[in-house]
């Protein structure tokens, strides 16, 4: 086995793979075509689009509760919702937009263009891949099932305890929001586990760590606070639910216990958690406007440094959440200090941002259009966040809709701002087709406007005095005027996105009538990028590189394209046809696809589900996840009928091929049977 | 992390060792790397559970506290057993080492026996506690101190069910030399699970 690798790097170890049969039931599917081939995929390309999806989807769901907010507030004392209703409705809201749709964007960049990124030819673990997206899946569905289940959870997004209690929440929906968090929880702490060993393990030959594109870096510190903060707020969560379904008494004021004790816990995880949104978005502008000013990013060290010292001090400024909770003058100020620090390794990334266009030819396509809307909004959204570190006046802003205004400008302005670039930017090399720039453009500006309509005014709305969370407000607070301008808003954000959903689809139309029928490809560098994705062809070819690149600097692709001539001026060294890859490597040996991912998958919400209602539910998804379990072990690591007889590879490297069949369980249970699977 | 730019990253110059069938950019294989990753992950689950039994350990709502009725030379001995499991657990991962299949069933079978002796007595405890009318609902400080070992008990049963599957697969012929690294990777797991019960017998039961 030690020796294997020299056989055939795409071989499995041992080379006598087909006598790895267990029994015909455990037979890998085959399909790459047709809705099997979705669901039983571990293609990480595939599993981003599904991710995407599915963000898409929650989106509007998401979506139609933050209209639903805003069109009960849009006059004094609104009649669309209930009181309880209302509450219902901004906790889901909240939950949904950050759960199910920030977090799951930005697993699909990642999952989509990581491997692309280091040169490999798919994550570490596929299974395992597969499995995050489908709990994923999984823990949304429960999260919101609550809807169907006698009202959604009321506690707002952050859940404080006592307020969370059976007491005070006696329907299901805080149950059925804890299950499914949890159950996203293991999806993200699989995806984490995963995409971390996929970094640092799978890099092309050359790429050390500081020749990873900025994108790369961030989604590795990304990772890295997932699977250091998940635990925590995972711990809070079964406290709680341990509370409510079982008579713990964490959370019991009566017999002793401090609420402080959620806050806490709940605010480890959650101040790493914004980061964990943010900084995926930042390395997608980190990639688009290096491209569109036709220079590096400005001080690569320092945007990377700044990633890493941000994953590092966003564990150290958690009790700014809690300035009015009674912790502390000692602590206030220490939290104070630590969260105006903060500021500087985001502040040197604006300028970073600001100084790669500087000078630059500037091409103002969509993705780069979304990027300045990211720079600028977040830079508001940064500079109302730094006056939340002033203790005093944060006293006078908690729980009001300054609050809100800030998180907004941050999520939306930074996160989705920058996301929705990144689909502009990507969407070629993903779907084959381009996204109509002139649409983007006009997208882009609705956009900006809308949003600015709809939280620029919450500011004014906060420090007047409107508490947040208030389902209505009397005439003459003086709170009517803005309200009604952020109605008007979230009808112009509802607009935007409604052109950025035409757009897709007619782009998609005129580009198949160019295509005539055949399939849709477009160029594979269109942008004159910067990175190893944009050397593959558009769209990906399923095995991603026909040869592993090996690779000598940072910026490697633009390096083959580009050097510097004698005068520093920019001088062409080849033409990009020839230096990207054709993509008609035919005989790769990939991972097979599996059905336990998803059957295992399957299981959890049911155990979440029967855990609340009844326990037969639980042997059913018991059931289910045991049989995956099982079968997951049992299943030969690779199809032995597949051909694998590359062996002639040009570049003596693919972890990939090699690696990518041995999945092992996150929990580690299947681990060392995973790994007898392979071996005869 | 940055470290980790200086281990070599050109695979040619990356000599896999016995253990190792993939060649990695760090020269860890995939799975010991998650692995390791998820016992991180792991120190911080038990981090919030150990802060919450620190934060409630005295406020029993009257009753007694957890520490008045701690049988610890009972504990001394269930620990002591568990900690010799991470001893066998070593001459498991050394027996494959050597090749030496009947040795690597034989320490794998006394790790679980071990394991299970440990998780017996903790069943043994529970129940005394609950016979002197002290459930899981009583109070904080018992709500915390069931929640906080039951979660590692949890543990230690799913490692003995790794240790006994890999005794199963040893057995059958498909655990060998070749794939040593899979009982290195479920003794990490066991290592990990008797030092965060190193630090519970010391946090919980042994400072007042």
């Amino acid at each position: 086995m030690s020796i294997s690798h020299i056989d055939g790097p795409l071989a499995l170890g041992s080379g006598d793979e087909g006598r790895v049969r267990p029994g015909g039931v455990f037979a890998r599917p085959t399909t790459s075509s047709g809705w099997r081939s979705w669901v039983t995929t571990v293609d990480h390309k595939k599993i981003a689009i599904m991710y995407g999806t599915a963000a898409a989807v929650f989106f509007l769901i998401g979506g139609i509760e933050a209209i639903l907010i805003r069109l009960q507030l849009a006059q004094p004392n609104g009649k669309l919702l209930s009181a309880d209703l209302y509450n219902q409705v901004y906790t889901m809201h909240g939950t949904t937009m950050i759960f199910l749709v920030v977090m799951p964007l930005g697993a699909a960049f990642m999952n989509y263009l990581l491997p692309l990124q280091i040169g490999a030819r798919d994550v570490a673990f596929p299974r395992l891949n597969a499995l995050s997206f489908w709990t994923f899946l999984g823990g949304g569905i429960v999260l919101n099932s609550a809807w169907l289940l006698g009202g959604g959870a009321d506690g707002g997004w952050f859940m404080y305890a006592p307020n969370s209690g059976v007491t005070f929440s006696p329907t299901h929906g805080i149950d059925l929001w804890v299950m499914g968090l949890l159950i996203t929880g293991i999806s993200s702490l699989v995806g984490a586990a995963n995409l971390v060993t996929t970094v640092l393990n799978m890099r092309a030959p050359g790429m050390t760590l500081f020749k990873m594109p900025v994108f790369t870096w961030m989604s590795l510190v990304t990772q890295m606070l997932l699977l250091f903060a998940l635990p925590v707020i995972t711990a809070a969560l079964f406290l709680l639910l341990f509370d409510r379904l079982f008579g713990a008494t964490f959370f019991d004021v009566s017999s002793g216990a401090d609420p402080l004790l959620w806050e806490h816990l709940f605010w480890i995880f959650g101040h790493p958690e914004v980061y964990i949104m943010i900084l995926p978005a930042f390395g997608v502008v980190s990639q688009i406007i290096p491209v569109f000013a036709r220079k590096p990013i400005f001080g690569y060290p320092f945007m990377v440094f700044s990633g890493i010292a941000i994953g590092f001090m966003g564990w150290g400024v958690w009790a700014h959440h809690m300035f009015a909770s009674g912790i502390g003058p000692v602590s206030v100020a220490a939290f104070s200090v630590s969260t105006m620090f903060i500021a500087v390794p985001t502040g040197v990334k604006i300028l970073n941002w600001m100084a790669t266009m500087w000078g630059g030819k500037l091409k103002f396509t969509s993705p780069m259009m979304y990027s300045i809307g990211l720079v600028t909004m977040f830079t508001i959204g940064g500079l109302s966040g730094v006056s939340h570190s002033v203790a005093p006046a944060d006293t006078q802003q908690t729980d009001t809709y300054y609050i809100v205004a800030h998180f907004h400008y941050v999520l939306f302005g930074g996160a989705l701002f920058g996301f929705i670039g990144g689909l502009y930017f990507w969407w070629p090399k993903v779907f084959g087709y381009f996204l109509n720039d002139k649409v983007g453009k006009i997208n882009f500006w609705i956009l900006l406007v809308g949003f600015n309509l709809t939280f620029g005014p919450m500011h004014v709305l906060g420090l007047q005095g409107m508490p947040r969370r208030t389902y209505s407000y009397n005439d003459g607070y003086g709170f009517n005027v803005w309200n009604a301008v952020a109605t008007v808003g979230v009808l112009v954000i509802f607009v935007s996105f409604c052109v950025f959903a035409w757009n897709i689809v007619h782009s998609y139309r005129v580009a198949k009538r160019k295509a005539k029928g055949g399939k849709l490809t477009a160029p594979a560098d269109p942008w004159d990028g910067r990175d190893l994705e944009w050397m593959v062809p558009s769209p990906t070819p399923a095995h991603n590189f026909d040869v592993i690149p090996t690779v000598h600097s940072l910026d490697e692709f633009w390096h083959r394209k580009y050097a510097e001539g004698e005068d520093g001026r920019l001088v062409r060294v080849a033409a990009t046809e020839d230096v990207v890859q054709k993509g008609d490597a035919t005989d790769v040996h990939l991972p097979s696809p599996s059905y336990w991912p998803i059957v295992l998958s399957a299981g959890l919400p049911f155990i979440g589900w029967g855990l609340i209602y009844s326990l037969w539910l639980c042997v059913v998804g018991g059931i289910l996840v045991v049989a995956a379990l099982y079968g997951w072990v049992m299943e030969p690591s690779t199809d032995p009928a597949a051909g694998h007889d590359h062996d002639d590879h040009p570049e003596p490297t693919d972890p990939s091929g090699d690696a990518a069949e041995a999945p092992t369980d996150a929990s580690g249970e299947a681990a060392p049977t995973e790994e007898a699977a392979l071996v005869d | 992390m940055t470290e980790t730019a200086a281990i070599p990253t050109d695979v040619h110059e990356v000599e896999p060792g016995p253990m190792h069938g993939h060649v990695t950019a760090t020269g860890i294989s995939n799975e010991k790397l998650a692995m390791w990753g998820f016992l991180g992950s792991e120190c911080l689950l038990f981090g919030g559970l150990i802060s919450t039994f620190l934060l409630y350990k005295t406020r029993a709502a009257g009753g007694e506290t957890p520490h008045e009725l701690y049988d610890i030379a009972f504990t001394s001995i269930s620990s002591f057993v568990l900690l010799m499991s991470s001893l066998t657990m070593v001459l498991a991962v050394s027996a494959i080492a050597r090749g030496d299949n009947r040795a690597t069933r034989t320490w794998l079978a006394t790790t679980a026996l071990l394991g299970t002796v440990f998780i017996s007595g903790q069943v043994y405890e529970f129940t005394e506690f609950l016979n002197e009318g002290y459930g899981y609902t009583h109070s904080p400080a018992w709500s915390a101190f069931y929640t906080l070992t039951g979660f590692h008990g949890v543990h230690v049963t799913l490692g003995i069910i790794m240790l006994l599957s890999l005794l199963a697969l040893s057995l059958r012929g498909r655990i060998t030399h070749d794939n040593a690294e899979a009982v290195e990777i479920v003794g990490l797991y066991w290592h990990f699970v008797d030092v965060v019960w190193i630090l519970i017998f010391t946090v919980v039961y042994l400072i007042k």
